[in-house]
């Protein structure tokens, strides 16, 4: 191939990838340097439910003022169907209608909420019930059980805070016969309202969210919400801790208004969250409310919640690959597999660094003492691999069980690693072992992750990942790189040394 | 202190690098589709029969598990003899009997086997394990070659190589290997074997090189290594020259032995020969291989391109 239009190729190509950034950057406000943030969580709600084949109208409540957080943007995705938010009183409800459906059908919300400091969660000012307290039931042993607890509960608190408090610690008590008797026929949230409402205070049931990073198919969570008239709020409370719920990372999805969700003309309906952390710049807040430019369309941003946080991981791959290209053609590392490094850094990533590289090496370790015996039983390859791959699944189990019960988050985590690929690292080493000697082993092996700490430290980086996440055509850039590379005839960097006996002519 | 050289060093003294190597020579006179005629033992072995060069002779040769079974008889006919699976690299995989003792088989190393641990081997060979990739090998047995009575003392079990780089037919540069106590009879530099450069023009040694470093004598035998005598200089690099006709290949590393009765042999080809030859020499090989490139435009038979070589590459 002509050398000058490959050069020029891949200067366009780099040139290409840099240019679609920067006018990205300039477009849509996206910055390239990751500068002043806003905390994100982009939540998004998935309903399922079977149509039995005819108009369909489904009504999900959707927060407009979820206490400690604003919504910024949203959005709903339902091939065929006519969304609207219909207000209520101090709620609003997402309503989504077709005339005909049938078969299983999903629905999305996608709405991204901004952590908002000033307004405590724990206190929403919503406004106080108008109607009279509403009359709770019990069938006749339960009755006398919950006027127990009552009274034993108002005996020993001055207000509502201090009751709510003292009704939640006697039902939580193991040895309270009265409150064993309730629970076994309402759940704990459940029985803490009604007894909250016996004793003529306003409660209610409210649904929130727990917010982690990269969590998919999570559901909501019970909480009781019980009215202080002294301070004219709601105050709310987990009926499992007892506490006012101060925690920042809960979303509270639903608090006032019938149900969390209807469906008519359908059944089997449910409800499950996927989020994902962001940290988006103020500016591209500012402007997501506008309307959509052409690289609006070609961004991560627009696939769902739970392909976008595979995305995050997969574009920081050609940063690896950059690094192990880099660390073979230039400095002439060795490392055992090609791309071996790569996942392993990869792995590091969900690990964190230093109890991800401990116990990469001990799996390592452990696997070829193991893989020592098994070459004595003289197996055929495919048969040795496979039990290579089994045993290494013991040792992360066993690793994980011991680091769990020492009290280790990491012995979790161990289990990101590519098992397959460690099994084929294990017998690459084993038998560079025993052709090669312990000494190649420990070049290579050191090479690799020598290598893969390096991809690591790269792959970790908050700009890098920032740039490629939210820039993506810059992996035309990262190809002219790896063409270049790809045509370097210098010298390595280990052959200055590999030669070094030529000093002396 | 790691000690590195200024790459303007390596580039002044005209050193190959990996990556050079790699896209401007194995890259461009390789062909893909030849390799299997020096990857396969075998098929290199009979391509050299059909152009008339001499290899040390194959006794036999099995493909399948159950000749393992019957072969046992027939060893037990032979003096001494070498095992090779067709597709191994770096020496892997090579078994040398040099004598019988009764019923067992002696190997170089002095351990004896019984036959029960040949036919291990066999299988062993039969079903991938020193193969590239594991793929089914075939074996190879061959009679044993006799160390040249000059060489002795300077390898350690093993017979010494020549290597020879030839490029497009033209003998490039040259090197013998000598197996030493840290190399395990195995012939390869990395693997601690000694590279012993030796001057096309002449055959003469020029320069040892043991583990990276320039010495003088053998680190084993003590014996000094320049004092080594090339017989039969000229049919090695005609020998060596001929292999471009026979794979088409046009960078390959063509490994020589020379047996006490027969003289050199073909023992086998490498399409991508290393680059220590260069160390063992004292001098980088981009400076011939322009040279060649300059002139190869127009083929010329071996005898004109072993001349012209000879002429060229003086080591002074």
């Amino acid at each position: 191939m002509n050398k000058n239009l490959f050069f020029i190729v891949a200067g366009l190509l780099f040139a290409a990838g840099v240019a679609l950034a920067l006018s990205r950057s300039l477009l849509t406000g996206v910055p390239l340097i990751p500068g002043k943030k806003n905390d994100v969580w982009l939540v998004e709600a998935r309903v399922d439910f079977t149509a039995h084949g005819g108009p369909v109208k489904v009504s999900l409540d959707i927060p407009v003022t979820p206490p400690g957080f604003v919504i910024y943007h949203e959005q709903t995705t339902s091939p065929g169907y006519g969304f609207s938010f219909v207000k209520e009183r101090h709620d609003r409800r997402g309503e989504w209608a077709v005339r005909y459906a049938r078969g299983p059908q999903t629905l999305y919300y996608k709405g991204q909420f901004i952590p908002d400091r000033q307004a405590s969660p724990a206190q929403t000012k919503l406004a106080t019930p108008k109607k009279s307290v509403e009359k709770v039931y019990w069938d006749e042993p339960l009755a006398m059980a919950s006027g127990e607890i009552l009274r034993n509960a108002t005996r020993h608190s001055s207000d509502t805070p201090s009751l709510t408090r003292e009704l939640i610690r006697e039902l939580s008590r193991a040895d309270n016969p009265d409150a064993k008797l309730i629970l076994a026929a309402f759940p704990m949230h459940e029985a803490l309202k009604r007894l909250l409402l016996q004793s003529g205070l306003h409660s209610r049931i409210a649904l929130g969210l727990r917010l982690e990073d990269a969590r998919r198919n999570q559901s909501l969570e019970a909480f009781v919400e019980v009215f202080d008239p002294k301070k004219k709020s709601w105050l709310l409370y987990d009926p499992k801790s007892g506490r006012l719920s101060l925690d920042e990372n809960l979303l509270m999805w639903h608090q006032d208004g019938p149900s969390l969700i209807d469906v008519e003309g359908g059944t089997g309906a449910e409800v499950r969250f996927s989020m994902i952390h962001q940290s988006v710049p103020a500016l591209q807040l500012a402007k997501r409310q506008q309307a959509d430019s052409l690289f609006d369309i070609f961004s991560v941003h627009q696939l769902p919640v739970e392909e976008q946080s595979m995305f995050k991981l997969l574009l920081l791959l050609p940063i690896g690959a950059l690094v192990v290209v880099f660390m073979r053609i230039l400095v002439g590392l060795k490392t055992s597999g090609t791309f071996m490094p790569v996942l392993i850094a990869l792995a590091f990533l969900q690990t964190s660094l230093i109890p991800g590289f401990v116990s990469f090496v001990s799996i390592v370790f452990i696997g070829l003492l193991l893989r020592n015996y098994l070459s004595s039983l003289n197996l055929l390859m495919v048969a040795r691999i496979s039990t290579i791959i089994v045993i290494v699944i013991f040792i992360i189990g066993v690793l994980s069980l011991v680091g769990y019960h020492l009290g280790f988050n990491t012995g979790m985590t161990v289990t990101f690693f590519p098992i397959i690929i460690i099994a084929w690292t294990i017998e690459r080493m084993s038998i560079l072992w025993e052709e090669e000697g312990a000494r190649e082993v420990l070049v290579q092996g050191g090479g690799s992750l020598l290598v893969a700490v390096l991809a690591y430290l790269f792959m970790s980086s908050q700009l890098l990942g920032h740039l490629f996440f939210h820039f993506p055509e810059l992996n035309l850039s990262v190809i002219a790189l790896l063409l270049l590379m790809g045509q370097y005839t210098g010298y390595k960097l280990t052959e200055l040394r590999r030669f070094r006996s030529m000093e002396l002519r | 202190m790691i000690r590195l050289l200024r790459p303007s060093r390596l580039k002044e003294a005209g050193i190959l690098g990996m990556n050079r190597r790699n896209l401007h020579y194995i890259g461009r006179y390789n062909r893909r589709s030849l390799y299997p005629l020096v990857d396969d033992k075998l098929q290199t072995k009979l391509l050299a029969e059909k152009y008339g060069m001499p290899t040390p002779a194959m006794l036999r040769h099995l493909t399948a598990q159950h000749e393992v079974a019957a072969i046992g008889p027939w060893l037990h006919t032979l003096g001494g003899f070498a095992i090779k699976p067709a597709k191994g690299s770096g020496g892997k995989g090579i078994l040398v009997i040099t004598s019988r003792e009764g019923d067992r088989f002696v190997k170089a190393s002095g351990e004896s086997l019984g036959l029960e641990d040949i036919e291990r081997h066999l299988s062993n060979i039969l079903a991938g394990l020193y193969s590239l990739g594991g793929s089914p090998d075939t074996a190879i047995i061959e009679t044993l070659i006799t160390i040249d009575p000059r060489f002795e003392g300077y390898s350690h079990e093993g017979i010494p190589d020549i290597r020879i780089i030839i490029f497009q037919g033209y003998p490039v540069m040259a090197m013998m290997r000598l197996a030493t106590h840290a190399s395990d009879g195995k012939a390869n530099l990395h693997q601690g074997a000694l590279g012993l450069g030796i001057d096309i023009s002449s055959g003469a040694c020029l320069d040892a090189i043991y583990q990276n470093e320039r010495i003088l004598h053998h680190p084993d035998t003590h014996r000094p290594l320049r004092d080594i005598d090339l017989p039969e200089w000229h049919n090695i690099l005609m020998l060596a020259a001929r292999c471009y006709e026979m794979t088409g290949l046009g960078y390959i590393g063509t490994d020589i032995v020379i047996d006490r009765d027969r003289g050199p042999l073909l023992l086998e080809l490498n399409a991508r020969p290393g680059l220590s030859i260069q160390a063992a020499n004292g001098r980088g090989l981009l400076p011939r291989l322009h040279a060649v490139e300059a002139r190869a435009e127009v083929y010329r038979p071996p005898e004109e391109r072993v001349a012209w070589a000879r002429e060229q590459f003086r080591a002074q």
